[in-house]
């Protein structure tokens, strides 16, 4: 038969059976009693104004298409807002399966620019948004601390909280030479 | 007045780092309620549960545990005024409490730092504590009516979500926090999408701008519609967003059509206390509160 309809055909090969059951394993109870009636959608305040398809991206889960769903930009496109989760038919958490695939696209190596530079900061100072001289200032005119009583007036409490990170791994995954071009 | 009780006042990154006025505010107003606040000293990122949480979850539950463990320690409840944090702690606890091998996996992690964590403490919103008050005490410290203000109160999505952990009636319209703003005479005023996240959460603040200005677009038009006289919240994230929204609308705009007052709980509750506004941090605000004001104050 030759029309000229083009098809979209999901090839074997980019299925990864395992795909859903890691997913699951970390937390997303119930994902595969999915029935795809779009409520995740329809609540999305992303989804209203871009391409994100949170149905299409659990849809993609259950059918394995790993390499697929991990490697989207679209999947930092959820604000964590939480209400598909709240509003799931079958009590998916959603929002759980997000952050669990966003986990893994960061271990393959997918993470935006923009993420790797506050995971530095966090890194360097126990702060994402660390304090600045325009704030310092600010601070003294309100008669507060003018340098917060947090990691940025303990040396010891720094210290710690980098090596907490160096031992859970974060310190190897955010400064490994993994950025996207 | 009902007893005094002492928290670990968690201030996270925003809150201290980007509006000291907020904290400045909390700091103020929560004593005069009988809250008083101990500093969490050494303190770090909660880490945010949208962001960190979404790169490496096991850093996010050991430095979120870190901090509940520096609250634990001092022999407090932790108190914290931003949303975020709230939610990290909340999902914290519940993770280590329902999952006792996590707890290990983040004793595991402290080893040698001299921290000890159990889990036996508890961490609070600083609005959940202030509506647990008796509403008669508060009642007593307003001195300033704010009638016809119209305010749009704004909850932001990790204060109520997910609600299975989440200490409120189990409604998708909560009525606590327009309840505890009418206290000071002013209104909440019903808007179009009163519950719509604010846009600045899970990365999408810092790594999608435009998507997530958009998400603010959206609320701050319906509140316009409404004719609101500011726009209240609870958070120090959900407030980044709205004041650096509006502005950044009216650059691209070219006209100012974003001018809604941003006002954190505490500066509004304390405006009805008649306390001063600029001890309140109301002017340093990156949307002008002065128009808010005049009409307050006449």
């Amino acid at each position: 038969m030759t029309d000229k309809i083009s098809r979209e055909t999901i090839r074997n090969e980019a299925i990864d059976p395992d795909f859903v059951d890691s997913i699951v394993d970390a937390g997303a109870d119930r994902l595969r009693t999915c029935i795809q009636c779009g409520t995740c959608s329809s609540v999305c305040p992303s989804g209203r104004r871009t391409a994100f398809r949170t149905r299409e991206l659990m849809r993609k889960a259950l059918l394995g298409l790993k390499d697929e769903v991990l490697s989207s930009p679209d999947l930092w496109l959820c604000a964590t807002c939480l209400t598909c989760l709240e509003r799931c038919p079958r009590q998916i958490k959603v929002t759980d399966a997000i952050i669990i695939m966003r986990n893994m696209a960061v271990e393959e190596g997918h993470m935006l620019p923009e993420h790797r530079k506050s995971s530095k900061k966090l890194l360097e100072t126990g702060h994402a948004v660390p304090i600045n001289a325009a704030n310092l200032e600010k601070r003294k005119n309100l008669g507060l601390k003018e340098i917060p009583p947090t990691t940025h007036s303990s040396k010891k409490a720094l210290a710690d909280v980098q090596k907490i990170m160096k031992r859970t791994g974060f310190k190897k995954l955010i400064t490994e030479d993994k950025e996207e071009n | 007045m009902t007893e005094s009780q002492t928290y670990s006042f968690f201030l996270g990154c925003v809150m201290p780092n980007r509006f000291p006025n907020l904290e400045a505010s909390i700091r103020l107003v929560l004593p005069k309620l009988g809250i008083e606040l101990e500093d969490l000293k050494g303190a770090s990122c909660c880490p945010a549960p949208g962001v960190i949480r979404s790169f490496s979850e096991p850093t996010w539950l050991a430095l979120a545990s870190r901090n509940l463990a520096l609250a634990e320690m001092a022999g407090h409840d932790l108190l914290t005024g931003c949303n975020g944090c709230y939610g990290t702690f909340k999902e914290t606890l519940t993770e280590i409490r329902e999952h006792p091998e996590r707890l290990k996996e983040v004793q595991k992690v402290f080893k040698g730092t001299g921290l000890k964590f159990k889990g036996k403490v508890e961490a609070k919103h600083l609005i959940e504590v202030i509506n647990d008050l008796d509403v008669e005490d508060i009642k007593k410290l307003l001195t300033k009516s704010l009638e016809g203000i119209k305010v749009g109160v704004h909850y932001g999505c990790h204060l109520l979500k997910p609600s299975k952990n989440r200490p409120w009636e189990q409604t998708q319209r909560h009525t606590f926090l327009d309840e505890l703003v009418e206290l000071t005479g002013a209104t909440s005023t019903k808007y179009k999408d009163k519950y719509l996240c604010c846009g600045a959460g899970g990365g999408v603040r810092g790594s999608q701008v435009a998507v997530s200005v958009d998400i603010a677009k959206e609320k701050l038009d319906n509140l316009i519609e409404a004719g609101v006289d500011c726009i209240l919240n609870v958070c120090s994230f959900c407030h980044l967003q709205y004041e650096v929204s509006q502005a950044q609308l009216n650059k691209e705009l070219g006209e100012k059509k974003y001018q809604i007052p941003v006002i954190y709980f505490t500066q509004l509750l304390g405006l009805a206390m008649g306390l001063d506004p600029s001890e309140l941090g109301l002017d340093i605000h990156m949307i002008d509160t002065q128009p808010l004001l005049d009409k307050i104050l006449g």
